[in-house]
């Protein structure tokens, strides 16, 4: 028998029993619109990350006091040991020494805390960071109006503050025409010299929900550190992405000359945008197997119920299998009758899953919109690919046995079946 | 004489849990191209395993069966599949027709199984002509009366010119009148076609109507009876 011909007489007795052969497609509906689903939200997750990492600059490298041992802990594993010295003004100096750093452009050292700005009886806590002009290049900020702090601000430790958009609206009900206008922090007075453009939620919470100061004021008057020119972390851009490493290398050895530290106990962390990236590309890899692990094992639950269903058959069908064979069909005809009809239940449940899971995908991200999430789940090719085969496999295996069950039926047997 | 069955000593053994049960005990005989023969027998007496056996269904315990000269007692399944695809046609008591098929569908199986793509369709409804249902072809089982669906499976039989029609009790479920009808369809089809003809019956009548009568009891031939079935 031709293939065509197979397929449209498998087709024609699955037609025959519609709400048996809907209810086992359903299975793998659900099975296959999981694993869609649950593979487009980790891999939205995962673009909704990296995305975040990357619009901090592929070219940016983040110096903190402190070592980290073994996987990058970020800021929360600084100071591990006593005689760490903490990273200074001066440190930051070395390292834009042109000389000693070819591969360092710009140097932003910052200090950071939190406070409250106060403003006509409105008041909120955020972020504060003390910050020198390169910070605004280094981080990639741009001002929508105003201007950032410059060298004047810093030297003359004025009080002038930059806010993010979030929260200019927060104590203002606006974030435009707010220049000039005077707020407390901590109480003391700062006047709006700028706003910067929103930039959307980070990895590292908003930037758009910050307080930007001159340096020299937030170290004079309103952030207190141990020493008097410590500094919480140093941002450092290199001259190019592909410079990254070299940066990373020149930075680490001028702070252990600097800090006298032996080799291999470092008192600081340099940290790539590279390493945030890799860091995070773990987890939530991790987050998709795990997700696509869960939806998988519904997808078996649904080539289990196949096979059942394909064994009620084959006994259903057993004088038609011995009709067949007396005919003169050979085990092999029998074989691929049985396995076209449970592929086929399979394919079509695969068809429709891809269409059900983009559907969920798609209701996720909306979902996530309206709550206002910067997240889109994708359905990627990869995943469409993988649940198509999964399921035609899963047809195949689960039908195997039933269908040989039925190839192996011996005629007259079969024939004399009530 | 051309032989178109030569059966040999055939033999057929059954294990019904710790005994032996012999359906067929040396039996011999054979049959000429182009003969009417009826099988008879009381129940029990191996009428079945013989129509098993003569129709490639199963293998003999041992003897030698030649089919229109092939030996087939020693084939594999998928031979002995292709044996009765090529050489037998099956008139069964109960129809057989596949539900889901038309008319035309039920009678093209056997070609398809063949692996027959061209004409198919041609030699079918030629088929289906020859048995009278030329205005039923699109007709499903369920749509057509019994003695219709029994001419369903008679065309079905002979689509793939056979060597041998085996028809086991094919009046069985129809009323007499009808079973007429297609005991004379059975019989033109030999005269006209030459087909050979072997049914197995325990009606008398019918038996009546062959050229010859093999009697069975107890898995052997009975030889206290003439050609007729009548007693010596």
């Amino acid at each position: 028998m031709s293939f065509a011909q197979s397929i449209l007489e498998a087709l024609e007795s699955l037609n025959g029993n519609k709400m048996r052969s809907g209810l086992t497609v359903l299975g793998i509906v659900i099975g296959v619109a999981a694993v869609i689903a649950m593979l487009a939200v980790g891999n939205g997750a995962q673009a909704s990350i990296t995305g975040s990492i990357s619009s901090i600059g592929t070219n940016l490298l983040f110096v903190f006091s402190g070592s980290a041992d073994g996987p990058p802990g970020g800021p929360g594993s600084r100071r591990s040991g006593n005689n760490d010295r903490p990273l200074t003004l001066t440190d930051a100096e070395a390292l834009a020494d042109p000389f000693a750093a070819p591969s360092v452009e710009l140097v932003a050292p910052a200090i950071q805390g939190n406070g409250t700005l106060t403003y006509a009886g409105e008041n909120t806590t955020t972020s504060i960071s003390g910050v020198t002009p390169t910070y605004a290049t280094v981080r990639n900020m741009e001002i929508a109006e105003g201007e950032f702090i410059n060298e004047e601000h810093i030297l003359g430790r004025m009080s002038v503050v930059v806010l993010g958009p979030e929260t200019a609206t927060t104590i203002f009900g606006h974030a435009d025409g707010v220049i000039g206008e005077t707020i407390r922090i901590e109480g003391q007075p700062f006047r709006v010299i700028g706003i910067t453009v929103p930039k959307g939620g980070g990895a590292f919470g908003s930037e758009d929900n910050a307080a930007y100061i001159p340096f020299t004021t937030a170290q004079a008057r309103l952030i207190k550190k141990g020493t008097r020119d410590e500094v919480d972390v140093i941002f450092i851009q290199a001259i190019s992405a592909e410079a990254v490493p070299l940066a990373s290398d020149e930075v680490s050895n001028i702070i252990r000359q600097r800090h006298r530290t032996p080799i291999g106990i470092d008192d600081f962390t340099v940290f790539t945008q590279q390493d945030f990236l890799s860091t995070f590309a773990t987890i939530t890899g991790v987050l998709t197997i795990f997700l696509g692990g869960i939806a998988g094992i519904s997808l078996l639950v649904g080539g289990i119920g196949i096979m059942n269903i394909m064994l009620v058959s084959v006994t259903e069908r057993t004088r038609e299998i011995g009709l067949r064979k007396a005919l003169g069909a050979r085990k092999k005809d029998i074989l691929l009758q049985f396995l076209t009809e449970s592929s086929l239940l399979s394919l079509i449940g695969g068809i429709i899953g891809i269409m059900f899971g983009w559907l969920i995908a798609f209701i996720v991200g909306k979902v996530a919109a309206a709550t206002g999430n910067n997240f889109t789940p994708i359905v990627g090719t990869d995943a469409i690919l993988l649940s198509t085969s999964f399921s035609a496999i899963i047809g195949l295996f689960f039908g195997i046995y039933p269908a040989s069950r039925a190839a192996n039926l011996e005629p007259v047997e079969a024939l004399r079946y009530e | 004489m051309d032989l178109v069955i030569e059966a040999r000593n055939l033999r057929k053994t059954y294990m019904m849990g710790e005994f032996e049960v012999q359906a067929l005990r040396d039996v011999s005989f054979t049959i000429t191209r182009g003969e009417m023969v009826s099988i008879m027998g009381p129940s029990g007496s191996g009428k079945s395993t013989m129509m098993n056996t003569l129709g490639c269904l199963d293998r003999p315990t041992s003897g030698e069966y030649i089919l229109d000269g092939e030996s087939v007692a020693e084939m594999n399944d998928d031979q002995l599949a292709s044996v009765r695809n090529r050489k037998v046609g099956f008139v069964f008591q109960s129809f057989n027709l596949l539900s889901r098929l038309t008319a035309l569908g039920n009678v093209e199986l056997p070609l398809r199984y063949a692996g027959v793509t061209e004409g198919r369709r041609e030699r079918a409804q030629a088929a289906l002509e020859a048995v009278g249902l030329k205005d039923r072809m699109s007709h499903r089982p369920y749509e057509l009366s019994g003695g219709q669906q029994q001419r369903v499976a008679v065309a079905r039989s002979l689509v793939n010119n056979p060597a041998i029609i085996m028809a086991d009790e094919p009046t069985g479920n129809l009323d007499s009148k009808v079973g007429k009808e297609i005991m004379n369809l059975l019989l033109n089809l030999n005269k006209d076609l030459g087909t050979t003809l072997i049914i197995v019956t325990h009606d008398p009548n019918i038996a009546e109507q062959t050229q010859r009568v093999i009697r069975l009891r107890d898995g052997e031939l009975d030889t206290t009876v003439d050609d007729k079935g009548r007693k010596k």
